[in-house]
């Protein structure tokens, strides 16, 4: 199956300019379609593995080991959805120069291919009346809007860290809900980093559990929650504090 | 098990360094404070070290370039310059060590009392400091200098009017800031009074940054005593001071340009030792917190 | 039956034509924890600051005990409420040493002698599972959770009988925020507390709270027994977030 990844990372080595190792011999393979959860707690080297696929290392970090080979286009979702928008441009027009940038269309074909995504993204349809800006939308809309660039590049793997971090539960499990649903739909591939064992468990088919810039346990999902070989996989495990099960079920 | 949590465990020594050793990794504070220091040592001690007197005459000395006797030359009185140079500096210096104390206290406690309190203390003060940033500093100035008569006076007078003012500003920002922080709102739960949440718990935090604007203010206070020497409404000679040294070695400028350029070289001295000053101790406090 | 600790009554607060309160009437019983649950902007924290008498109401009225709370409080009255912040980094005035940080809370209210302030404050500390030798350092010189962990021993220094956490744990990483949950659950069975404790996370409010009380947009949704309502949840929308929460896959092996 190693000609079919679309992704593979080779003992990825990143350091500070203090020469601490952030990242540590750090690799994986991405098979096209698939997802893997990127698991850890804060420091951990998660965000910062994958900022390296994206090639957008903060400043004063580098790579100073190790491969990325990647087979198609990337794109990325941020945590914070406000800050990853231009306040100063409406949202249909940011998607659209994106379209416009990256497929190479007529401008007029941008903003409605733009339009069309922004609607299957389940923002309301008087967008394509009245544009509007970042901060008219609520935190949901915005990282509706980021999810919407990221696939106006046409990705065949789509980076996203922490994507639901910021948002209410609620919100929170209707993002889940879309990337799932464009990733059946869409077919990318996808790297999915959270501090949430429970969000990555329930989305991705892989788990990688990443401590102290390096992966500590890597495995199939239900094989991994199942018996975790690493005190840390089961203290992240016992992190998802249990709740009871809802009489007469969810919505 | 004992390394599941990722929550460090405190150290058996603090990881603060010290005063002095912070001082000593950050090259621009060592530098300034070592210029700065060497300037008022000289100044201090200047009636021990010179066996001249700043305003004897010796007019048969007049105008001679620098020599092992007079290390600066004499100047058109055959005064030693360098003597007087020093003696300069203790005045100029000492007017404006002085006439920064009164502004500084009361513009950052408006300043606080302008960010913390907000509302109407906030408009009465901003409006203040609004009316005064429209006159131009060096109008009022030489209003007060011929209302008052010439002399260091009229520099304490005006800059106790509106010297206030850049610290007001800089430090009602930083309170207004601070003022959103958890601390504030903890200090208030425990029902501390107004007064004792400025002075013990915001003056700390803003008084850092009001210090590395003083450097800075320092700088133009300097410049402006300076000017008003030159311009003959500052110190009266025949107290010795840079502008009017400046202006007193102009008419030989051709000859013995030294006169006009030595004292104009201390007003650069003493202006970059206290900006290197205020960026180190800019730099210590950034890196703190 | 015991007259509850605080009792919240028809309080409402506006910000222009903003109702950010809208008549909240709340209980809270006696040496039991009180979650109150709510996505961003339903009010929640607004709430804890009113009764921590940071904000004022512009209605309504607060009773702790049985004494109205007024606008102005008493210095013994404020003491009796204390309040623990959300977000670690800015808790702790970064310029005082802990060993200040303590000593003021116990110093202005006089809880101990001033010989003892230096040993009560080890105490508190010692309370929060932090060693002695904290005293001396500076916040920045700590992780986020012992952070957390200082700005609980400054509100227990006081002695308060409510207790107030704004979202304690929701800034700190998984790990630390189950070790700040179990000292939590140890203070309030040690110290008997009375606590307010505020989390977006249901997963937290399952695993502190006696009652839960739900907000939804200024408005009290549901208050409800914890059991009842992590079961039979009274409301659509305790339903709706209840249902939201991500949980861990089932295996059946």
């Amino acid at each position: 199956m190693i000609t079919s990844s679309v992704l593979e990372v080779e003992s990825l080595t990143l350091t500070a300019a203090s020469g601490e190792v952030l990242v540590d011999k750090v690799g994986f393979s991405l098979a096209a379609g698939e997802s893997l959860g990127l698991v850890g707690e804060s420091g951990s080297g998660k965000s910062l593995t994958l900022r390296a696929i994206l090639g957008l290392l903060p400043r004063g970090v580098e790579q100073t080991g190790g491969t990325i080979r990647s087979k198609a286009v990337s794109a990325m979702v941020f945590q914070d959805p406000r800050g990853s928008l231009d306040p100063l441009c409406p949202v249909v027009k940011q998607v659209t120069e994106v379209v416009y940038y990256r497929q190479k269309t007529s401008l007029r074909a941008a903003r409605s291919i733009a339009l069309e995504l922004l609607m299957r993204l389940g923002l309301p349809d008087s967008l394509a009346t009245k544009d509007r800006y970042p901060s008219q939308l609520s935190g949901g809309q915005c990282q509706r809007v980021v999810i919407a660039l990221a696939l106006a590049c046409k990705p065949g793997i789509l980076l996203c860290d922490e994507p639901t971090t910021a948002l209410d539960v609620t919100v929170q499990r209707q993002i889940i809900d879309t990337i799932t649903n464009l990733q059946q739909e869409l077919g990318f591939a996808m790297v999915f980093v959270t501090h949430n064992l429970a969000i990555a468990a329930n989305l991705c088919a892989r788990l990688a559990v990443m401590k102290q810039g390096r992966i500590v346990e890597y495995g199939a999902t239900p094989a991994l929650l199942q018996h975790p070989a690493e005190a840390y996989t089961q203290m992240l495990i016992d992190s998802v504090l249990p709740l009871p099960e809802l009489e007469g079920g969810g919505i | 098990m004992n390394n599941i949590h990722s929550e460090p465990i405190l150290t058996e020594k603090s990881t603060r360094p010290s005063a002095l050793r912070r001082i000593v990794k950050t090259p621009s504070l060592l530098t300034g404070i070592l210029m700065f220091a060497i300037l008022i040592l000289l100044a201090v001690l200047v009636p021990y070290l010179s066996p001249y007197d700043p305003s004897e005459q010796n007019l048969s000395a007049f105008l001679q370039p620098p020599s092992a006797a007079h290390w600066l030359g004499t100047d058109q009185l055959g005064r030693d310059l360098l003597t007087r140079l020093l003696y300069a500096a203790r005045t100029d210096l000492a007017i404006m060590i002085l006439a920064e104390i009164i502004p500084f206290c009361t513009g950052v406690l408006l300043g606080m009392i302008s960010g913390y309190y907000g509302k109407w203390t906030d408009k009465v003060i901003s409006l203040i400091t609004d009316a005064f940033i429209a006159f131009p500093f060096y109008l009022i100035v030489i209003i007060v200098a011929f209302a008052s008569g010439a002399g260091e006076r009229g520099i304490y007078i005006t800059f106790i009017l509106v010297g206030w003012i850049v610290f007001a500003r800089v430090v009602r920002g930083l309170t207004a800031s601070f003022r959103k922080q958890e601390w504030i709102a903890s200090a208030q739960t425990l029902g501390l009074p107004g007064h004792r949440i400025l002075l013990r718990h915001l003056l700390p935090n803003v008084l850092p940054q009001a210090v590395v604007v003083l450097m800075t203010d320092m700088i133009g206070l300097l410049v402006a005593i300076v000017t008003l020497g030159y311009l003959g409404i500052g110190i009266a000679p025949p107290t010795p001071d840079w502008g009017t040294m400046i202006a007193d070695g102009q008419p030989f400028i051709t000859t013995a340009w030294w006169l006009s350029a030595v004292p104009g070289f201390a007003v650069v001295y003493t202006g970059i030792a206290l900006s290197l000053l205020g960026d180190g101790l800019a730099d210590i406090w950034r890196r703190k917190s | 039956m015991m007259e509850p600790a605080l009792q919240v009554k028809d309080i409402t607060v506006r910000y222009g034509d903003y109702t950010a309160l809208d008549h909240i009437t709340l209980e809270l019983a006696q040496h039991t924890t009180l979650g109150l649950v709510g996505e961003s902007g339903s009010g929640k924290s607004t709430l804890a600051r009113v009764i921590a008498g940071l904000i004022a109401p512009d209605d309504g009225q607060l009773l702790l005990g049985s004494v109205e709370l007024r606008k102005k409080r008493s210095k013994e009255q404020h003491k009796q409420i204390q309040m623990i912040f959300q977000n670690p980094d800015a808790s702790l005035n970064p310029r005082h040493s802990v060993r200040q940080i303590l000593a003021e809370a116990l110093r202005f209210h006089r809880i101990v002698d001033r010989s003892q302030v230096e040993r009560r404050s080890r105490e508190l500390l010692e309370q929060v599972q932090l060693p002695a030798r904290a005293l001396d350092r500076y916040p920045h010189e700590f992780s986020g959770g012992q952070r957390q962990r200082i700005a609980i021993a400054r509100a227990l220094s006081v002695e308060p009988s409510l207790l107030i956490a704004d979202e304690p744990t929701s800034a700190l990483d998984v790990s630390v925020q189950r070790s700040v949950l179990e000292l939590f659950h140890n203070l309030r069975t040690e110290l008997n507390l009375t606590m307010l404790f505020i989390s977006h996370d249901l997963g937290v409010i399952h695993a502190v709270s006696d009652t839960v009380a739900v907000m939804r947009q200024g408005k009290l949704a549901e208050v409800n027994s914890r059991d009842e309502f992590f079961l039979r949840p009274a409301h659509e929308y305790s339903r709706e977030l209840l249902s939201a929460v991500p949980k861990m896959p089932e295996y059946h092996s």
